[in-house]
């Protein structure tokens, strides 16, 4: 074995464990020099970027790798963790890394004049081990701990600013909704260990016979994760968090959001997939509720987009209707599971007698949709903060109100807020346009009414940021202190996301085919999910 | 691999940005075709308000809160309805959980 071999062996486990120990190891490198931990910080995210790359090759080559910690036979008893990663992990990963390392790439100088920078440094390289944690483990009461470690640091970095009372209140908020979402996850966990003995996703997966109790389990799970994520109406907690966090923390934030929308995912397809992703004639029974949850999720993410769009409109707080657009934006992602669970059918002979349940070619269309725009989402809104921050960082401005005529100074910012502002909204050829196109398309064949509402929304999206560009870019030069041009590291940061904006734009076709799909296959091939822990021998 | 397919449609950013490139030229044509003689700072440039006095730039400027002000004022109602919703109290967040958790055991458990 040579030692890329053994370094791709072990990259599931080095992923969480850089992380993890850089962020203890930060606080003692800290003490060399104050730029010293900065530098330490970058270089520990670097790094667990590439045995990322080096896991991803591996993953989308030869399949889904597991990787044990602790007992690795079979035989009693059974003490160990497991971690699987397929392809909508490394997806996530990917997302989650590429927000964090551009996170530290902004807070060089942004955050240079803070105190207590190691605490930052140590909370954010916590925060993506949690993430990374949650989105590799194979094992549910592993991923409510790593949940729960990725609630407490996202709460402490929010309340960072701690001097201003908002922040400390948007902190408590927070961790509030944080633990209560927790707590009801290893309920729901309790439920399920209590039943079937078993914590493992695969085994459970396999066991899951769909009694009155899975459901109860399956629903606070959906729920809990779905609040962490920001779904209509649990979202209220998020335009408060969101935009009193320092800028490098919000677009932490937006990575460890979305990692509950995957915990979601999760849930549904690998948890839950022998129930949703089967199309046995035994699972009829289950068809009604599988519908009507799907309707649910419909109308919660319709009415996440529009009043996540109607509420933008009306905001003068700059990173507020930024947040509020986020909210609709994760209203998109749950209309493509929404969509995909309502579009399974039953099929009947002349007699009405059932002979098959299949999911209508436009569930996955909207699927695959919804995946897409998580990595969109998370670019295009990321790139949205980055440029609330560097304006906030310039000007010491939240309120449009109080901004104008900044395209006069910060052109590179100027330009970086348009491709934003188009992306979001969903203009081609930006990357926001072809996951929206998949979206409209197949919601438009389950309802038109659907397509409409997620058009309308994308309309009213352009409209709020067009407000934003008016009021802060545009116009006389009213600001009255010394606006300075933006510091560099801040311009490569944005430039990272908006290259990749653009460049998924330009080709969406090949990111579709060589990530979206490998994802969206991953989470509908149930099978391939359980057996490789399973008959796989692990 | 500039196609994107969509099952029912399909999308190319290349036809797009061709489209950009010949607008860019058409207009930057026509602008070559205007009158190259005109005076700065006089009445040539000057904007026509209905025979208004023009005020100066720093009062002329919309606030972002009052943009969109036939928007918001036609959907007051709808302003004042999510106003409600969103008190900024913790509890009521807690609220709305227990209220989506209650219509999905409804619609997960009893169905």
């Amino acid at each position: 074995m040579s030692i890329l071999d053994t370094f791709v062996a072990h990259a599931p486990a080095l992923i969480v464990a850089i992380p993890l120990l850089g962020a203890f190891l930060v606080q003692l490198v800290g003490r060399l020099h104050e730029k010293a931990k900065v530098v330490f910080a970058l270089l520990t995210i670097l790094l667990t970027n590439c045995f990322l790359y080096l896991l991803t090759y591996d993953v989308f080559t030869n399949g889904i790798r597991t990787y044990i910690f602790g007992n690795a036979d079979l035989t009693l008893p059974v003490v160990r963790i497991l971690f699987e990663v397929d392809a909508m992990s490394i997806y996530m990963a990917l997302i989650s890394t590429t927000l964090i390392l551009v996170a530290f790439i902004f807070s060089w100088v942004y955050m240079k004049d803070n105190t207590g920078l190691d605490k930052f440094y140590t909370l954010m390289l916590l925060l993506t081990a949690g993430m990374l944690g949650m989105v590799f483990t194979g094992d549910i009461f592993n991923f409510f701990v790593f949940l729960e470690i990725t609630g407490i640091s996202s709460a402490a970095l929010v309340a960072f600013w701690v001097h201003k009372a908002e922040a400390v209140e948007a902190g408590f908020k927070y961790i509030l909704i944080s633990a209560i979402g927790a707590l009801f996850v290893l309920f729901a966990i309790a439920l399920l260990y209590g039943q079937y003995d078993a914590l493992n996703i695969a085994v459970l997966a396999q066991s899951i016979q769909f009694t009155f109790l899975d459901k109860i389990a399956l629903v606070i799970l959906l729920v809990s994760l779905a609040m962490k994520a920001g779904l209509f109406p649990m979202h209220m907690w998020l335009p408060d968090s969101y935009s009193r966090a320092p800028a490098p923390v919000t677009i932490g934030l937006v990575a460890a959001t979305l990692a509950s929308f995957y915990g979601v995912l999760r849930v549904i397809f690998s948890l839950y997939g022998g129930i949703y992703s089967g199309t046995d004639l035994a699972l009829l029974s289950t068809l009604t509720s599988t519908k009507f949850m799907g309707s649910l999720l419909i109308g919660l993410a319709l009415l996440a987009i529009l009043v996540g769009v109607i509420m933008a409109l009306r905001q003068t707080d700059l990173k507020r209707l930024i947040a509020f657009a986020a909210v609709a934006e994760i209203g998109y992602m749950f209309l493509g599971i929404g969509t995909w669970m309502a579009a399974k059918t039953v099929h009947v002979d002349p007699d009405g007698i059932a002979t098959a349940i299949s999911i209508l070619p436009y569930g996955n269309l909207a699927l695959q949709g919804g995946i897409f725009h998580l990595f969109n989402d998370a670019f295009d809104i990321g790139l949205l903060f980055l440029v609330a921050g560097v304006i906030f960082f310039v000007t010491k401005e939240r309120s449009l109100d109080n901004l104008s005529g900044l395209a006069r100074h910060m052109k590179a910012t100027t330009i970086f807020f348009i491709i934003g502002l188009c992306a979001v909204a969903g203009l081609p050829p930006l990357n926001g346009f072809a996951s929206k196109l998949l979206l409209y398309e197949s919601t438009f064949q389950l309802n038109p009414i659907l397509g409409i509402v997620a058009i309308v929304g994308s309309i009213l999206l352009l409209a709020v940021f067009v407000k934003v560009f008016y009021a802060a870019f545009m116009g006389p030069d009213l600001i009255k202190t010394n606006v300075h041009k933006e510091p560099r590291s801040m311009i490569i940061a944005m430039g990272i996301l908006a290259a990749v904006i653009i460049i998924i734009g330009l080709f969406p076709d090949l990111f579709l085919t060589h990530f979206v799909e490998p994802a969206t296959d991953a989470l509908l091939n149930f099978s391939s999910y359980t057996n490789a822990v399973l008959i796989g021998g692990v | 691999m500039f196609t994107f397919e969509t099952g029912s449609g399909f999308w190319n950013p290349l036809v797009w940005i061709i489209i950009f490139v010949v607008a860019f030229l058409i207009g930057y044509i026509l602008r070559s075709f205007g009158k190259r003689s005109y005076k700065e700072g006089t009445e040539q440039t000057k904007s026509f308000l209905s025979g208004n006095e023009e005020y100066d730039k720093e009062h002329m400027q919309i606030k972002s809160s009052n943009l969109y002000w036939g928007f918001t004022e036609s959907f007051s109602w709808l302003y004042s309805i999510l106003k409600k919703l969103h008190t900024g109290n913790a509890s009521d967040y807690i609220v709305w959980f227990v209220v989506v958790l209650g219509l999905f055991l409804l619609a997960g458990v009893m169905l």
